[in-house]
């Protein structure tokens, strides 16, 4: 139940990775306001503890800052921080995997970027 | 934090049956715990215990710092919905909740008046002529309009269909973000309610087997696919908790967190690996093939 949360990786985890991304998505701006904890636990059915603990660790990382009595909001130039972190992600999570998965299946490296340059058009 | 029920070497045998063996446990105050295991596994002989429904065979349990028994201060803080929970039949849905307004001090009229209409249940209608799936939602408005410090839910489901396990779900989940207070769900359903759950504690065959945060507990084993040699180079040295051949192709899993370096050997090797649901690893933890003999790596 509740809304595709992964039951194998640490759920806090997963609420830190979707702030991030609405952040990255500008679908949570610069210095607006993030949802609340309660908010976060009702939607994704998960308890407000382990929501609160997503939160504090992008506050421990200076990606969202707490506005006393208010609530949380999101850090300006968190967007371009959380870009360049995932930037570094995306080779050895996509470029590392695809190359082994080409390696396997005998796609050379030309084949390989042509296919990205189709991938693109598309 | 403040510890709600502190439990130690708890014993209770009936005849030559050890329900609960030596069993010594903290329960803090306002988080939802999940008491998980197997049926007849000794989740409700434990719920029977807290609540001094049942007298201890061995072993101290202290209730908000005192002794449960015949202690009303205790009592009255406490609210244990048991699995067919049984009502007069005489009673109206009305009565008892009336009822309920005398033994729980922090009773919400008005919310318990919002849930009864939630599961559509007929306030005037007397208890003998209920559906086994209206009983059961009876029980849980009554559990979570008590607003009890220490509810207890054991196997709230009875007949309850997939519509109203999901209201309960929604209930508990938003009513505690308003009102913190400590739960313990009893359940076999693990993978209805584990997103729920800030502690797990399982009991297998009368032992605590696992007592841990929900989230550690996340990622905690994993799974290991590929031909068969391959894998068993992997596994070399490694506590593995399960193996299921298939052809040539091996299937292991592993009771260790998940390294960088892991990765890298299985991604050399051309294994395929995926971490396993909290459920799964209960299920590995409880499916006899153990033995209880797997301990937790921190």
């Amino acid at each position: 139940m509740g809304f595709s949360i992964d039951d194998s990786r640490p759920i806090y985890m997963q609420i830190a990775e979707r702030i991030e991304n609405d952040i990255i998505q500008e679908q949570l701006p610069e210095e607006s306001q993030v949802p609340s904890t309660n908010q976060f636990a009702s939607f994704y059915l998960i308890n407000p503890a382990t929501a609160a603990k997503g939160v504090n660790l992008l506050v421990d990382q200076e990606i969202l800052y707490k506005k006393r009595g208010i609530g949380m909001f999101v850090a300006s130039g968190s967007r371009m921080k959380l870009m360049e972190k995932r930037r570094e992600q995306f080779f050895e999570q996509y470029v590392v995997t695809m190359i082994r998965e080409a390696e396997k299946l005998g796609i050379t490296a030309e084949e390989l970027t042509n296919m990205i340059r189709r991938g693109d058009k598309s | 934090m403040s510890t709600v029920v502190k439990v130690k070497g708890l014993t209770k045998t009936y005849g030559n049956v050890n329900a609960i063996q030596d069993i010594s446990f903290s329960i803090e105050s306002n988080k939802i715990y999940g008491l998980l295991g197997r049926n007849g596994a000794g989740k409700t002989t434990l719920m029977h215990l807290i609540t001094a429904q049942q007298f201890a065979s061995s072993g101290d349990i202290q209730v908000f710092g005192e002794h449960p028994y015949e202690n009303n201060r205790v009592l009255s803080q406490c609210c244990f919905i048991k699995e067919s929970q049984k009502y007069p039949d005489n009673y109206r849905i009305n009565d008892l909740l009336e009822v309920s307004s005398f033994f729980f001090p922090n009773w919400d009229r008005d919310y318990a008046h919002a849930l009864i209409e939630l599961f559509k249940l007929p306030l005037t209608r007397r208890i003998k002529k209920l559906s086994r799936g209206m009983l059961s939602s009876i029980g849980i408005v009554v559990g979570l309009a008590s607003r009890a410090p220490l509810t207890m839910f054991d196997e709230p489901y009875l007949g309850l269909d997939a519509v109203a396990r999901s209201l309960f779900y929604e209930q508990l989940i938003e009513d505690y973000g308003k009102y913190p207070r400590t739960i313990i769900l009893s359940t076999h359903l693990i993978d209805e309610v584990s997103q729920m759950l800030e502690h797990v504690m399982v009991i297998d065959n009368g032992k605590l087997i696992i007592d841990e945060d929900a989230d550690e507990l996340r990622g905690l084993a994993f799974t290991v696919i590929g031909p068969a040699t391959s894998v068993e180079s992997f596994i070399v040295g490694r506590n593995v908790i399960d193996r299921k051949p298939f052809g040539g192709i091996l299937s292991a899993t592993i009771m260790t967190r998940l390294s960088l370096r892991d990765q890298q050997q299985a991604a050399t090797l051309g294994l395929e690996i995926s971490s396993i649901s909290l459920q799964q690893l209960i299920i590995h933890m409880t499916n006899g093939r153990l033995n209880g003999k797997v301990a937790i790596d921190q």
